[in-house]
């Protein structure tokens, strides 16, 4: 089955989102499926504030980007970078958008009011786990689960327990938040 | 794996017992990789920052001199700092393995150039070792090694951002130490070679370079064995990923012969003759200079930058490797869609304390010429309080120059220079000396945050820790100024932004009068979580109803945490961002910007 997979997706937001960790999470979820993986990603001056994108190949590639009109999905942490994005994605491509306000081709499953929940939480930093939560548990045929992933941050925070709570609580309000 | 782990990796899984770097992105993981691999294996080996990149190239040179072997990473344009050693060192040759990994930025994503090292390794007359992924970057330290041993020459590795920033699965091996006995043979004529054995040195580099330009292990590789024709693609680096993928795409692989090149640099003679021999038509896809086309020596045959098939500025992304490919073959491919907005610009962070420091030295010198350097602070251009970013260190020497251009005029102009505290150790302290020397007419800002913070907050002198977090000796940096000649030198925290203004006038004014004054901004930076207790505590900051939408916040101040509503005509504070610093309080001309009291 993992012979067969293949998708590539771009995750977009701006510096300090933790556009980097959401991509290094879906990274080891692909790894722990024993699916070869290719990711890139944008550090440096760009960091502080600046948009910052991922690229994402899971399955056999060779090359770490992805040629515009190629990507199965585009994962956007903030809103403004769509326009910018969208020219990634192919006709069939998903998209999963950090919105207050979704457009009028938009739905339930391909948006969320992300700050708000985070704020709602007292977690200003918890809108990339949110969106990630969203995406993996909304989107068909993502190449993996929500599970996948709290396996992947209980791993990673095995010795930070608040911070694996929070983050938990936060992937979760992603699946459940209207 | 990202992939300057898995160089940091390849490193220690081949001896490597001494590795030294100094910061700049893309090559900064490289040596923190090295110190977590370092110790999570209780691998006994020397790593370090050094202050520069000079310093570091010396540092492991001369460890490989006795028979160690060693590495030095860095950024391209570090390669320049380090260029003196590294030019000498080809000539003299080596003893243990000794690689040189210097990362380039095609783009730039990072960096000031778009300089290519290969260049620079063929100006040296040393081989270098082009990776296309992380996983064959971590294969290639050993075969530098080897190729570095085989023939007592320092080897390059050139990765690119898209190498270095990239993670892949990598297969791992067992980390090992080959030698640690170090052993220095006093040899006057190679190691102290004086230019009438220079002469015979340089004679032997060039056999040494015929030797390397038939070494069968770093020879190109033919990847599709099958396809025929009479044309041919030669490729190397991250342009070789993504040509294999997008031949595949096009329905190329079986019809386009396809030529990586491990060794762009020297090219083997071998493979000259066979592309000249077989192939009508030769396409070359490479990062940034035409290195292996310029090797390849028939400009009627040969396609590549040079008669402009292929852009000679910029990152060759796989969109325009697929265009160029589908042209070359007589194919048609869908225009390339460029992205319509250019992005959002970067940002000094909300509550960083430059963006507090550069608002005061606007109020000090409104009428100044600001010199700066390279780090974070390069984003005060965003408040205006930046007029020229050269390269390390030079905001000193560009200001004395400034300073001596208009010093017979009549009123010049106050001449203020910004650099951090890492950039000042590492190429600031030379400049400032010969500033007094000259008695220059400036001030200096050194913006001391206590850290490398633009490469992810590596220790600087001053920080007294070393790689691996280890207790070190300090270097103290007011003891440092003074040293160098300054009589004016003071330090005050930017949060207290009245009374970092006034300190800031009177530095200007004394520096008019008498010379260099320097005030050394010192605040910890946000980002470093070793100085999370010398943060104050967090203001909750809310803008009154006072406020008439006049933006002198927005573009004066310029934090991100501030939002002009348009529409409201009102700025509001965004609490997603906002860290507390409390710094904007004392900006807004009218009081509207005021602390919630709990």
């Amino acid at each position: 089955m993992n012979a067969s997979i293949r998708q590539q997706i771009i995750i977009s937001g701006v510096g300090g989102q933790g556009v980097l960790f959401v991509t290094r999470l879906l990274a080891e979820a692909a790894m722990d499926r024993g699916i070869p993986v290719f990711t890139s990603e944008t550090h440096g001056m760009a960091q502080r504030g600046g948009t910052v994108l991922s690229h994402l190949k899971v399955g056999d590639f060779s090359s770490p980007l992805i040629r515009p009109g190629r990507a199965d999905g585009l994962l956007v942490l903030k809103e403004e970078n769509l326009s910018q994005h969208r020219v990634f994605l192919k006709s069939t491509g998903w998209t999963v958008v950090n919105t207050a306000s979704p457009g009028p081709d938009s739905d339930i499953d391909n948006s969320v009011d992300a700050d708000r929940f985070a704020l709602e939480m007292s977690n200003p930093k918890a809108v990339n786990l949110i969106m990630l939560g969203r995406a993996v548990s909304r989107v068909n045929r993502f190449f993996c689960t929500l599970n996948d992933i709290e396996t992947v941050l209980s791993r990673r925070l095995a010795h930070r327990t608040e911070m694996l709570d929070a983050s938990l609580k936060a992937l979760r309000m992603g699946h459940t938040a209207p | 794996m990202l992939g300057n782990e898995a160089l940091a990796r390849g490193l220690l899984e081949n001896g490597c017992a001494m590795a030294t770097s100094y910061p700049g992105t893309p090559a900064s993981e490289i040596l923190s990789s090295v110190v977590l691999f370092q110790q999570a294996n209780r691998y006994p080996m020397h790593a370090q920052w050094a202050v520069n990149e000079k310093v570091a190239f010396e540092i492991a040179y001369a460890g490989c001199m006795t028979g160690l072997r060693t590495a030095v990473s860095m950024k391209q344009v570090g390669l320049n700092v380090a260029s003196d050693p590294f030019m000498s060192a080809a000539y003299m040759g080596t003893k243990g393995g000794f690689i040189l990994i210097s990362a380039d930025d095609p783009g730039p994503h990072s960096s000031q150039t778009e300089q290519d090292s290969r260049m620079m390794a063929m100006m040296a007359k040393i081989p270098v070792l082009d990776p296309d992924s992380p996983r064959q970057a971590k294969e290639m330290t050993g075969l530098a090694y080897a190729l570095s041993e085989a023939f007592c020459i320092p080897v390059m590795i050139r990765p690119t951002t898209r190498i270095c920033h990239s993670r892949q699965d990598v297969p791992l091996g067992e980390m090992r130490l080959l030698n640690t006995i170090p052993e220095f043979q006093k040899d006057p004529a190679r190691w102290a070679a004086t230019p009438k054995f220079r002469f015979q040195l340089h004679g032997e580099l060039e056999e040494k370079l015929a030797g390397i330009s038939s070494w069968k292990a770093t020879a190109p590789v033919r990847l599709n064995s099958k396809a025929k024709g009479s044309k041919a693609l030669v490729v190397s680096g991250v342009a070789a990923a993504h040509s294999r993928e997008i031949l595949q795409d096009l329905n190329l692989w079986d019809r386009l012969p396809l030529y990586q090149v491990l060794q762009p640099y020297p090219l083997h003679t071998d493979f000259i003759h066979h592309l000249l021999e077989a192939y009508d038509e030769i396409l070359v896809l490479e990062e940034t200079t035409g290195v292996i086309e310029m090797q390849l020596a028939d400009r009627h045959r040969v396609f590549g930058k040079m008669n402009e098939k292929v852009p000679r500025v910029g990152e060759l992304l796989p969109e325009v490797i697929e265009a160029i490919v589908a042209q070359f073959t007589g194919g048609q491919s869908a225009p390339v869609e460029k992205p319509a907005a250019a992005g959002r610009r970067p940002t000094l962070c909300a509550g960083c304390p430059h963006r507090a420091s550069f608002f005061a030295i606007k109020k000090a010198a409104p009428k100044g010429i600001y010199t700066s350097d390279i780090g974070c602070y390069t984003l005060g251009l965003n408040l205006g309080a930046v007029d020229t970013v050269l390269c390390m260190g030079a905001a000193i020497s560009q200001a004395a120059g400034f300073y001596h251009a208009y010093k017979n005029q009549e009123k010049g102009p106050p001449i203020v220079a910004t650099m951090g505290d890492s950039t000042f150790f590492h190429a600031g302290v030379p400049a400032l000396i010969d500033a007094v020397v000259q008695n220059v007419g400036f001030v200096l800002v050194i913006l001391d945050n206590r850290t490398t913070a633009m490469t992810g907050g590596q220790p600087t002198p001053a920080t007294g820790l070393g790689a691996a977090g280890e207790p070190l000796n300090t270097v103290d940096i007011e003891s440092l100024v003074k040293g160098c000649g300054i009589r004016y030198c003071k330090t005050a925290d930017p949060y207290d932004l009245q009374g970092f203004t006034a300190l800031m006038k009177e530095a200007v004014a004394y520096s008019k009068e008498k010379g260099p004054a320097v005030v050394i901004s010192r605040h910890a930076c946000l980002l470093d979580r070793r100085q999370k207790e010398d943060q104050a505590d967090r203001k909750t900051v809310q803008v009154s109803e006072s406020c008439d939408g006049c933006a002198y916040c927005i573009t004066q101040f310029e934090c991100p945490a501030l939002v002009h509503e348009e529409a409201a005509e009102k700025v509001r504070v965004d609490r997603m961002i906002c860290s507390g610093c409390g710094a904007c309080l004392q900006v807004c001309p009218k009081g509207a910007i005021e602390e919630v009291l709990r």
